[in-house]
């Protein structure tokens, strides 16, 4: 089977941009992905179309309707914050299987203000705050006290993680923030569920982002100079576990994910030059340094500790300034992330550049859950 | 009369409320809620309710500072390993929302008490379960 490259790749940064439509979003970010790889929008022969917030109401067929209406298929598709990565994924597939040779896939999404989750009300009265919390930064701080009590782990530690990727996104012009985030400010901000201070959770951002993925025969035709190979793409979903129903689990579809991931690559994590993780909060990218096989169980602490993963450490993670800063737009988050690791590999990343950056992982978690990973590399 | 805020809490009448898992006879795992099919090993047809446990100790928790509006802040967010099975999720009571003062496997009781005052739109109050240290 042949290889799958990306030809071109782009996000538009992300912000609040209450007076657009969340067509006219994906729409920018799909043409800017065309003119990255020198095509428009009659070249494609499917799109695939990633968001959350309208599920229900054709956003690619709306997203075509503003670039261009050319009959081909579209597939709408939503998996919670693995959406983007889902819609890549679909892309890649359908060149797998030898339907296409061009694709386009896009994730956008416009968000709204305040707490995600919640432990709905369903029937009688609402639970929250009765049968403890549904809201995302209360189960992702559970999630990452879980390895506190295996390890040890202090709320420092997750601190500096939040320090570490406000830094990062300091050098990405597309992030919705660039400001320094010193230790003490990150602990001393409001909390919100203990460990996760207000700093320490993902940024509500609009945002789209979007890729042409073309055949190897495609890419040879139209030139590989700035192409990136499609090496894994992974999905998972999450295999049983005896807490599953109270405790959504987001480590071992991460791990089965990442481990399918290096074989179809061929690689190991030691070949890995950067990582984009799915860092919704500091305590989960504590957890995924180990998931993804960074470093060994219970080594994630003195990962963040020792500088490893840091723009110049052994391993840099979430140089794009990851969720926690750049922002994270769910259903344009998977996407995203690959538009952050190709401008690395084609070594275009300017200030926050991954010195001779040839192989990048990317990696997202849906809850409920699903896992998206893809290892690329530099042609 | 007070109804169930889940419907695997139990009030049976004239006898004490418990938990009840649904337990799969063939893999032993054990889930909160009613299922025909086990996720586990996929056996059908091998679910039996049994009655959980009143004690267990602390897996995991998160002191909860923002809620949605109206819900009263700070709790404690806890998971719950139940003594011989069985892992739920519910408020840890009486208990400083304090890190220092929380502590990992900290033996724990299921108690049955009102659901915190709160009635749903006919006006029907809620027996709910609460964790409580055991000291």
């Amino acid at each position: 089977m042949s290889d799958v490259y990306v030809l071109g790749v782009d996000m538009i940064k992300f912000g609040r941009f209450p007076d657009r439509t969340v067509p006219d979003l994906g729409a920018e970010a799909a043409l800017l992905a065309l003119d990255d790889a020198g095509l428009n929008i009659g070249n494609m022969e499917a799109f695939y179309c990633g968001n959350l917030g309208q599920a229900n109401a054709m956003v690619g067929q709306r997203i075509l309707q503003e670039i261009g209406q050319t009959g081909i298929p579209v597939v709408n598709c939503s998996n919670a914050c693995a959406t983007g990565a889902t819609a890549f994924r679909e892309a890649w597939t359908s060149i797998k299987a030898g339907l296409y040779d061009v694709v386009l896939a896009v994730g956008v999404e416009q968000m709204g203000t305040g707490l995600l989750g919640g432990s709905g009300s369903g029937s009688g009265i609402p639970k929250e705050g009765l049968l403890g919390s549904g809201t995302m930064p209360a189960v992702f701080a559970e999630a990452g006290m879980e390895h506190a009590r295996q390890y040890g782990t202090t709320f420092e530690q997750f601190a500096k993680i939040s320090v570490k990727n406000h830094h990062h996104s300091t050098m990405n012009p597309k992030a919705r923030y660039q400001i320094e985030t010193p230790l003490d400010e990150v602990m001393n901000a409001e909390m919100i569920s203990y460990p996760n201070t207000k700093l320490m959770c993902s940024v509500n951002v609009d945002g789209a982002a979007a890729a042409v993925l073309v055949s190897e025969k495609k890419a040879k035709e139209l030139g590989m100079q700035r192409a990136v190979r499609i090496k894994a793409s992974v999905m998972t979903s999450d295999p049983y576990q005896e807490r599953d129903l109270v405790m959504p689990d987001v480590n071992s579809c991460t791990r089965k994910a990442a481990s399918e991931a290096y074989e179809m690559a061929g690689l190991d994590s030691s070949d890995v030059d950067l990582v984009e993780l799915h860092d919704c909060f500091a305590t989960a990218e504590m957890l995924h340094y180990e998931n993804l096989g960074l470093c060994d169980d219970g080594e994630a602490g003195r990962l963040i500790d020792e500088g490893e993963v840091e723009l110049g450490g052994r391993i840099p993670v979430n140089v794009s300034g990851g969720l926690l800063s750049k922002g994270h737009p769910l259903g344009a988050t998977g996407i995203a992330n690959i538009y952050e690791v190709c401008t690395h590999l084609r070594g275009e990343a300017g200030e926050r550049q991954v010195e001779n950056a040839k192989i990048g992982m990317t990696h997202v978690i849906g809850l409920g859950s699903a896992c998206g990973i893809h290892i690329l590399e530099k042609v | 009369m007070s109804l169930p805020v889940v419907e695997y809490l139990k009030l049976p009448e004239g006898g004490e409320p418990y938990l009840e898992g649904h337990k799969c006879s063939e893999c032993g795992s054990i889930f909160l809620g009613e299922r025909n099919v086990c996720s586990n090993c996929f056996a059908r047809d091998s679910m039996q309710s049994i009655k959980l446990n009143n004690t267990g100790k602390l897996y995991s928790y998160s002191i909860v500072f923002r809620s949605f509006p109206g819900i009263e802040v700070p709790y404690i967010s806890a998971i719950v390993d139940l003594d011989g099975g069985g892992t739920v999720k519910g408020n840890l009571i009486d208990c400083e929302p304090d890190p220092d003062k929380i502590n990992f496997d900290m033996p724990v009781e299921v108690i049955f008490d009102d659901a915190l005052g709160r009635k749903d739109k006919d006006g029907n109050s809620y027996i709910s379960y609460f964790f409580k240290q055991i000291t």
